[in-house]
């Protein structure tokens, strides 16, 4: 083992990016990624804790200082396969998870301002080990003759299927759309988290042995019922997401140019718009585009209408930079692109044409008031400072809700007063015998980490159920 | 992959299909449709399934070639694979015995009108169509239609078979005749559906409207399907695709049909540029 340093190391090796002048013409990703010689420079920072606060920040309780440690003696597959103990998506959450609120937060280097740069660490070690071609699959249990049914193809979904093909049970993914990944193919963009990658692990996870049958809505295809009582499987998972759009419910919202973030980024990322006309769906991308909203789906909107050509994107927040909930690193790469920030300013019409088309978005501004339910200072409107942006494209990134299909459609399922499905935090269990769900779908929109952590309880739980038969 | 079995040509533009979905053929009712993705690099469109063959896991289409890609689904043959179909999606109509039923069909809004008023006519309705077309050699589903139907009206805008004028038309001389009609159903294009709805609105004569409104994903997870039906928006796609026609905003349905005409004709005119020989001797 490298020699511990003996002061402490407060440089924190930075990443290499496109220059953003570059880059805000391109799909490609954005980070470039450590070399070998970073990742080692960083992990030698790290103090390997003995009681690592890192890992209580993570929710997946990644073993962090031991997959540190490994990256110091140079065993980057070793060290990928470490983080692999808990969490099956590392490539995916090195990019992605808000490490700055996780892990990253916890470190006791944070106190000192420079955390060790877990996720940076964590995606270098991913993208080694299938660069060399070294993804091993592990031993398969014996078949139990048992078979699980899981709904929706997300990271929650992705999960619990891999790890209940390895405990040797047969599982059958049923995915909505032609394309498994959920919002990783079809939400976050190709310059954020590049498709191949995300390709990467569905073909990991069919090497295990699982099914993926696509263009399968439950609910419609085929119902929950159908899958255990005609179809022969013994249990399911729920991992749907919380995919419906939320609008503002202001004038103007049907306008011609103004989209939902879902619509805008399905378009670019699952159909490929930002190919056309090599490939058939078509985008519109104005001039001037405002986002509103705050958060990663914002973020996210807004850097790709900049990649689509708008000459001006804007962000309209109804607080402050400092409530944004977007990831630290999203937010200081849309400022580099040159994203337009409009704080404390909410929408509350849409103008459009004689043709109608959106021509203005009207807004009027905020000021903090007392902190909410969430602890975050409430946004009031301060009355008679509306003004006029103009505008030609408006997209809606204000939060998305459950979609009611599946409970609807299934007897005995419960949800709750937001439509969100009813289930045990610690086995996932719902109210229905059998089923269990998990991911955004039983919280609301969250993050990839905490549906893999779902993903990972529910196999430990359904296992045990097809093991036992006790609900 | 979904196997085209059956393909036949009503007209150099209009083609039907019979499509192997096992999954669909089982779960479809009346009113709902599929989307269907027509190969690697295609667009997600919707299409009503007309029919299915239940036993033999089949669904049958019916397009009118308007754009890029049902002209090149149109050049799919009998053994060719359509890259995704999925469905059933939407609401099924409600179909009941309300006594006397107007169907109005409006050019390829008879296909989908179809299926609804063969669940009508089961359901014991007396059932009264009336068929609206360009012209004679774009009538689809006549004979189909005829079978099920107590009366069959057929109008055509250039007078080429039926009576020469609009649906509407057709349909103000039924009223006039005295026919006491308790429920219509039209489908066609927006501004016919309009037109029907201004017809019947003196006689207060319930009418549901099918609409053809864009979509991308069909589940309800994009918003772009939204259309104001009385004073709340809806998403086609899980919400209808039927609503009742007196509360619909087809100005805004019709306006936002146009969104992407730009675009659409350049990938029409790439298509046309990269394959002469479909559109030789088309209008
Ligand atoms: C644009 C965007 C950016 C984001 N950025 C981040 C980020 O940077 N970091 C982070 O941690 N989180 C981010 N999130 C949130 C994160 O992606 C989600 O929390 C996570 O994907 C939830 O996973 P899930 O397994 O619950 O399901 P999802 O990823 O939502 O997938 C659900 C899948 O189920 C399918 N499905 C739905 N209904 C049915 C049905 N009836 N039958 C069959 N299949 C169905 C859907 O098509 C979908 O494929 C972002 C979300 C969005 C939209
Ligand atoms: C629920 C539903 C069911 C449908 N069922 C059928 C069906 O059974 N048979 C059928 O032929 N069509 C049906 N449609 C319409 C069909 O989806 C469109 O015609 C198709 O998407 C056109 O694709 P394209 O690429 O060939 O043409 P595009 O390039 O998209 O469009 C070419 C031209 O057609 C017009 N157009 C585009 N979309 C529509 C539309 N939805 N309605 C009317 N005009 C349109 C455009 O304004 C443009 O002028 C249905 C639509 C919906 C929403
Ligand atoms: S808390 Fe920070 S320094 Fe300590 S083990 Fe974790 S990453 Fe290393
Ligand atoms: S088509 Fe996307 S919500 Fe209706």
């Amino acid at each position: 083992m490298a020699e511990k340093k003996k002061g402490l190391n407060l440089n924190r090796v930075d990443m290499p990016r496109q220059d953003p002048k570059e880059r805000i013409k391109n799909f490609n990703e954005v980070a470039l990624g450590y070399t070998e010689e970073m990742a080692v420079a960083e992990a030698e920072r790290c103090l390997l804790c003995k009681k690592p606060l890192c890992v209580e920040g993570c929710p997946a309780e990644v073993k962090i200082p031991e997959f540190i440690a490994l990256i110091r003696e140079k065993k980057f597959v070793e060290a990928s396969r470490k983080i692999k103990e808990t969490n099956a998506l590392p490539a995916v959450c090195g990019r992605v998870c808000p490490q700055e609120e996780q892990c990253e937060e916890k470190c006791v280097l944070n106190k000192k301002g420079a955390p060790i740069a877990i996720g940076r660490l964590e995606r270098f070690v991913a993208d080694y080990e299938a660069a060399v071609g070294a993804v091993e699959k592990p031993e398969i249990a014996p078949s139990t003759g048992k078979k699980v049914a899981v709904v929706g193809s997300g990271p929650g979904g992705l999960t619990v299927a891999a790890d209940l093909a390895v405990m040797g049970h047969e599982v059958v993914v049923f995915e909505a759309l032609h394309k498994p990944g959920g919002v990783l193919v079809y939400g976050i963009p190709e310059f954020r988290l590049p498709k191949v990658i995300v390709e990467r692990e569905v073909e990991y996870i069919k090497s295990l042995g699982v099914k993926f049958e696509c263009n399968v809505v439950v609910g419609r295809t085929v119902t929950i019922d159908d899958l255990m009582e005609k179809e022969g499987f013994d249990a399911v998972f729920i991992g749907v997401g919380a995919g419906a759009p939320i609008f503002m419910g202001i004038p103007g919202e049907t306008l011609k140019g103004v989209y939902s973030a879902n619509e805008f980024l399905t378009r670019n990322n699952l159909m490929k718009a930002y190919l056309f006309p090599e490939y058939d769906t078509p985008i519109k991308v104005g001039k001037k585009v405002a986002v509103v909203g705050g958060g990663n789906v914002a973020m996210d909107a807004v850097r790709t209408a900049l990649r689509l050509g708008a000459e001006e994107a804007h962000i309209i927040y109804r607080r402050t930079r400092k409530e944004m909930p977007a990831r630290a690193e999203e937010i200081e790469n849309a400022e580099e692109e040159g994203v337009i920030f409009n704080f404390l300013v909410n929408p509350v019409e849409i103008i459009g044409d004689e043709n109608g088309w959106v021509k203005g978005l009207k807004c009027i501004r905020m000021e903090l008031g007392e902190p909410d339910e969430s602890g975050r200072r409430r946004p009031v409107p301060i009355p008679g400072s509306e003004f006029i942006m103009e505008v030609d494209t408006v997209i809606m990134a204000i939060g998305t809700r459950a979609n009611p299909v599946v409970p609807m459609t299934t007897p005995g399922l419960e949800t709750n007063k937001w439509g969100y499905i009813i289930a045990d935090e610690e086995t996932c269990k719902t109210t229905k015998k059998g089923v269990f769900a998990g991911g955004d779908i039983i919280r609301g929109a969250a993050t990839v980490i905490l549906a893999v952590g779902d993903g990972k309880k529910a196999a430990r739980a359904i296992d045990h159920y097809l093991r036992t038969g006790e609900w | 992959m979904y196997k085209i079995i059956e393909k036949r040509d009503w007209h150099p533009t209009i083609c039907e299909m019979w499509v192997e979905a096992p999954r669909v053929a089982r779960k479809h009712r009346p009113g709902q449709f599929v989307i269907i993705r027509i190969h690697e690099k295609g667009e997600r469109i919707p299409l009503t399934v007309v029919d299915k063959k239940p036993e033999e896991g089949l669904i049958r289409i019916i397009f009118q070639k308007v754009g890029k890609t049902t002209w090149e689904l149109g050049t799919f043959q009998p053994g060719d694979y359509i890259a995704d179909v999925v469905g059933p999606l939407g609401q099924p109509t409600h179909i009941e015995k309300f006594g006397t039923v107007v169907g109005i069909g409006g050019g390829v809004g008879i296909a989908p009108l179809y299926p609804i008023l063969k669940g009508m006519k089961e359901a014991g309705n007396k059932l009264i169509t009336i068929l609206g077309a360009r012209s004679k050699g774009l009538l689809i589903l006549e004979d189909e239609m005829r079978a099920i139907s107590d009366e069959l009206i057929i109008t055509t805008d250039d007078g080429s078979y039926g009576k020469k004028g609009l649906v509407t038309d057709a349909l103000k001389e039924l009223i006039d005749s005295g026919v006491k009609i308790d429920q219509a159903v039209a489908i066609g294009p927006a501004i016919m559906m309009k037109f029907v709805v201004k017809t019947l609105e003196p006689y207060k004569i319930p009418c549901i409207a099918s609409l053809n409104a864009m979509m991308l994903d069909g589940t309800g997870m994009c918003g772009v399907c939204r259309v104001t039906v009385g004073d709340q928006v809806k998403f086609v796609c899980v919400d209808g695709p039927e609503f009742d026609g007196y509360l619909i905003n087809f100005d805004e349905l019709m306006s936002r049909l146009t969104v992407y005409q730009e675009e659409e004709k350049i990938a029409l005119e790439k298509f046309k540029k990269e394959h002469p020989e479909i559109f030789a001797g088309v209008e």
